[in-house]
């Protein structure tokens, strides 16, 4: 696994399981609005996303309808105030900040936290 | 379920039409296909089918599509249905029915559905070869195939419905055809005289040849016992290949005659209002073959439902009863709308008629009207716009002048009375019966929102469909009368339509959806991140305006990536296994072969599915994200741009080789299409634009189902729009004919262009042009006439579009930060998604779908690397 180059732009990191901060990429690789996905060590993939105003987002990758990994390919908004991103194989929503399904409220993505360091 | 014959009460049902599936539908929903074994045994090869739509078979219906028979309702309830066994005998005394197989069933219930015969005037001749009826779609099938072989001339016998329906098969089926209808006019049940004048005249403007007030004497044969001619009662002979017996129908009473049932004395079984033989407490009759209560019989399918739902439910021992039908019909007859209501004749005591007549346009409007105001009925030839709402106001006092309902909107005094006038009590759909008050519980009371939900839960508007638009009408009404707000925004971020907000950005030159939302979003939606919805519909309206406004034209710069839609994101079409597929523009389907050599080639080295698409180009499949730079850099080098499959946007513009080549051809088709295709390629639209340029009349190119199509004539081009494909399919409206080579140009630009302006998002031309208000003709007068004075607006914004046209996958390749975003990971790049996985099928490639499952496991953490 390469990991990108280090530069001395502010870093996107995620928290895993054990606590541990996972440096994913440089803060500039993501535009406003979109996502990017990163692979975790343990071989799972989380979307990153960040929104306008700067906040950044992360949940996992999987389409967890169609099976593909391509939530961070989707385009994203603001639902009554809360952030989502919208599946691009069949549109379902999901809150980016649970991980919550919009649109049938029994499936939900694994969320994390993100933070720049 | 499988009943042990005896053990359970069996009902047997003679007849599977419309009205006898209705009926089992009827029992299954009273619960009675659970406690009762059910019999059915049917004449005809195949089960229920849509007899009222039997015409649309020579439309391109097939006779699977015509099926009115969910064979899983009928496993699920048990149902034991024999087809191509009709019953022989019913024995009463001890309660048996035998049918032509031999088989005997013993019930407890019998329901006759015999339905009707078309009757056939006892004329000499009447059974020679070339002599049909018009009945199931056996009779259709064999009219086809005599048609096709044998005859270059029909003749109907009968101007009535099914007479007119059967006149328009034959003629597009190409023959000459004739009808003769021995009343004074056509449709003499339904019409009254000046009703009857407005539908000939448009008929025979169709190419159809109607004589009326004469008789059939004879069938003339020839020498080999076909047809050859017939005799009229007026002395004279018409020579023709094949005759259509349509003078009405008769019920089917012959099994009930035999069996010792009453019959009346014009036919028909008698039966009481529960639908029960008068003869025989244990059987019952409905549909066309039963006498009813009130002394008709009746040969509309909608009473004939109302008869089955009355058997069912007495067979339930519910209180239900048939005692009468309206016979108000509304059809379309030839692309006529002719319709009749309550006392169309006009036979009530001192009633008074209010005419509207027209017969240069084909119209003719009357209402009966009686001596206090109520209206009593009324016929509608040429524009049945209004029947929901006068049906529905028989018997009551309109609210207004019942001139002004007839009178053409536009003659002034014309007033448009919507449904929201209309009584509770009044019957909006009369296939299922259900009120005006019904359809606004379902909105009140059960939460729908919309028509479709409106359909679900009443049933209204899933008969003939004739009520659907008044339906939409009082959804609408009692929606917004319950205070919800009928929203016509065009998501919860903006409460204008496309085109709204396509004439804010050209007019504020507003060039970024950030400020188009922060200014004009809604309220709460201001300063938020917007939604999947309206961020591409506004990317789209700026790349379609990009020079003009000041916007790049490149739509992955900056803001304008976020807003694309994700296959234009990343310039390709997302798969299911998050794969991308490739297509390169083949202008007008025309390419070397160095060309597909090098697509070969490329599909070749980076092991892609490869297959011919619609449009006269090659789709490569299973790239992953990371291949689709280094195979379009490939593509690139070679001369190949983007194909903008991914895109709403133009597609592609068919062609056939046209003069060149063809002996047929007139026009030089394949330059045509590569002219515009080149012209157009890049253009983002409401929704994908379509194309085809046919270089003669027998249209190879298929343009007609195409967004704007093409077909060369001797004198240049004629230019269709509006076609499509698809789900829905339409053909294209004829704009304007020879047109010269710049003439068709600047059609075409304008007609875009007025498109792109005013659909809604992801409104496909065919569903715009039938969508604004005025339809073609305001497209004709709008992009021909220039009634609005834009044209010179929408040609210079289209020349902005093709001076400013760049490939953005030339673009991009040339562009490292844009290349950055093309990979799996952002933090290993070179790692590709595993999910991303491939098994061999037929020599290519297909995504392996186990894999997308396999590693499915979004909430526990396990390693799989």
């Amino acid at each position: 696994m390469t990991l990108a180059p280090e530069t001395t732009d502010l870093k996107i990191q995620l928290r895993l399981e054990d606590d541990d901060w996972f440096t994913v990429c440089d803060l500039h690789r993501l535009v406003p609005g979109r996502g990017v996905a990163a692979l975790l060590p343990d071989g799972r993939q989380v979307a990153v996303f960040r929104d306008r105003t700067g906040r950044l987002y992360g949940i996992d990758n999987r389409d967890p309808f169609g099976g593909a990994a391509v939530l961070s390919r989707g385009l994203t908004g603001t639902h009554q105030g809360r952030p989502f991103v919208a599946s691009p194989l069949l549109k379902q929503r999901f809150d980016l900040e649970t991980g919550q399904c919009l649109d049938d409220e029994s499936v939900r993505v694994a969320a994390y936290e993100v933070r720049t360091q | 379920m499988t009943a042990t014959p005896g053990a359970t009460p069996t009902i047997v049902l003679v007849g599977h039409g419309m009205v006898g599936q209705r009926f089992l539908e009827a029992l299954a929903e009273r619960g009675l296909t659970a406690t009762h074994r059910v019999v059915v045994l049917c004449e005809e090869p195949r089960p229920a089918y849509d007899r009222v739509q039997l015409t649309s078979y020579f439309s391109g219906r097939t006779p699977e599509e015509l099926s009115m028979t969910d064979m899983e309702f009928i496993k699920d309830h048990g149902i034991e249905l024999y087809v191509g066994d009709p019953a022989e005998t019913v024995d009463r005394a001890a309660k048996k029915v035998t049918a032509k197989s031999g088989q005997v069933f013993e019930y407890d219930t019998l329901v006759l559905a015999t339905g009707s015969y078309p009757f056939v005037p006892p004329v000499p001749n009447k059974d020679a070869e070339g002599c049909f009826v018009y009945r199931t779609i056996e009779d259709l099938l064999a009219i086809e195939e005599y048609a096709k072989s044998r005859a270059t001339t029909g003749a109907v016998v009968g101007g009535g419905l099914l007479g007119l329906e059967a006149a328009g098969a034959l003629k597009g089926l190409g023959l000459t055809s004739h009808i003769v209808e021995f009343a004074p006019r056509l449709m003499p049940v339904q019409v009254d005289e000046g009703g009857g004048a407005a539908l000939l005249r448009t008929i025979e403007d169709m190419g159809l040849t109607v004589h009326t007030g004469v008789g059939t004497q004879e069938i003339v044969v020839g020498e080999d016992g076909a047809v050859t001619g017939m005799k009229l009662s007026d002395g004279s002979e018409l020579a023709t290949d094949l005759v259509v017996f349509s003078a009405g129908v008769r019920p089917r009473d012959q099994l009930a005659r035999d069996s010792g049932l009453t019959v009346g004395e014009r036919g028909g079984i008698t039966v009481d209002e529960q639908c029960r033989t008068v003869t025989d407490p244990h059987v019952f009759a409905i549909g066309e073959c039963a006498l009813a209560a009130d002394g008709r019989v009746y040969g509309l399918v909608a009473p004939g439902y109302e008869q089955a739902e009355t058997a069912a439910a007495t067979i339930a021992a519910d209180e239900a009863s048939f005692t009468g039908a309206d016979l108000s019909t509304k059809l379309k007859l030839l692309g006529v709308d002719v319709a009749s209501f309550g006392d169309a004749h006009g036979t009530a005591e001192d009633c008074l008629d209010v005419v509207y007549s027209d017969s240069r346009a084909g119209l003719y409007k009357k209402l009966v009207i009686g001596r206090d105001g109520t209206l009593l009925g009324g016929i509608l030839v040429g524009d049945a716009e209004a029947y929901g709402t006068l049906r529905a106001l028989t018997g009551s006092v309109p609210p207004i002048s019942p001139e002004s309902l007839v009178l053409p909107a536009q003659a002034g005094s014309g007033a448009q009375l919507g449904p929201s006038a209309l009584p509770d009590e009044a019957i909006i759909c009369s296939c299922h019966n259900v009120s005006k008050g019904t359809i606004r519980g379902a909105v009140t009371e059960h939460r729908c929102t919309t028509v479709p939900e409106v359909k679900k839960c009443t049933k209204a508007g899933t008969g003939c469909g004739s009520c659907v638009k008044v339906l939409g009408q009082l959804v609408t009404a009692e929606l917004e009368a319950s205070g919800v707000e009928v929203d016509k925004g065009l998501c919860g971020c903006f409460s204008q339509t496309r085109e709204e907000l396509y004439e804010i950005v050209l007019a504020l030159r507003i060039n970024t959806y950030q400020d188009l939302l922060d200014r004009y979003g809604r309220e709460d939606a201001r300063g938020g991140d917007g939604c999947e919805t309206c961020k591409p519909a506004v990317g789209s309206i700026i790349a379609s305006l990009a020079p003009t406004i000041g916007a790049s034209g490149y739509v992955l710069d900056g803001e304008q990536a976020a807003l694309q839609d994700s296959n234009d994101h990343f310039l390709a079409n997302l798969q299911k296994n998050g794969s991308y597929s490739v297509v390169p523009r083949i202008p007008g389907g025309e390419i070397t072969p160095d060309g597909l050599i090098v697509i070969g080639e490329i599909a070749r080295d980076f092991g892609l599915y490869t297959k011919i698409t619609g449009g006269q180009r090659i789709d490569m499949f299973g790239a992953r994200v990371e291949q689709l730079p280094l195979i379009w850099t490939r593509l690139v080098d070679a001369g190949f741009e983007s194909g903008h499959a991914y895109g709403k946007a133009l597609r592609t513009v068919k062609s056939c080789v046209g003069r060149t080549w063809c002996r047929y051809g007139v026009q030089d088709s394949v330059r045509m299409a590569i002219d515009l295709e080149l012209r157009y390629r890049g253009l983002r639209s409401p929704h994908k634009l379509k194309s085809a340029v046919s270089g003669c009349a027998r249209e190879c190119a298929e343009a007609q189902s195409k967004d704007f199509g093409v077909i060369a004539t001797s004198n240049g081009w004629n230019l269709y729009v509006g076609g499509n494909g698809g789900a829905t399919p339409r053909h294209a409206d004829l704009l304007a004919q020879d047109l010269t080579d710049a003439e068709l140009i600047r059609l075409i630009d304008r007609f875009l262009m007025f498109y792109i302006r005013t659909a809604d998002r992801l409104e496909r031309t065919s569903t715009w042009l039938e969508r604004i208000p005025g339809g073609l003709d305001h497209v004709r007068d709008v992009v021909v006439e220039d009634s609005l004075g834009i044209c010179e607006e929408l040609e210079s914004l289209m020349a902005d579009h093709v001076a400013h046209y760049a490939d953005e996958w030339a673009t991009t390749i040339n562009d490292p930060e844009k290349l950055a975003r093309f990979v799996s990971f952002v933090n290993a790049p070179d790692t590709p998604d595993p999910v991303v996985g491939f098994v061999p099928e037929r020599g290519q490639i297909k995504p392996d779908l186990p894999l997308l499952t396999i590693g499915h496991r979004p909430l526990e953490g396990s390693a799989q690397r």
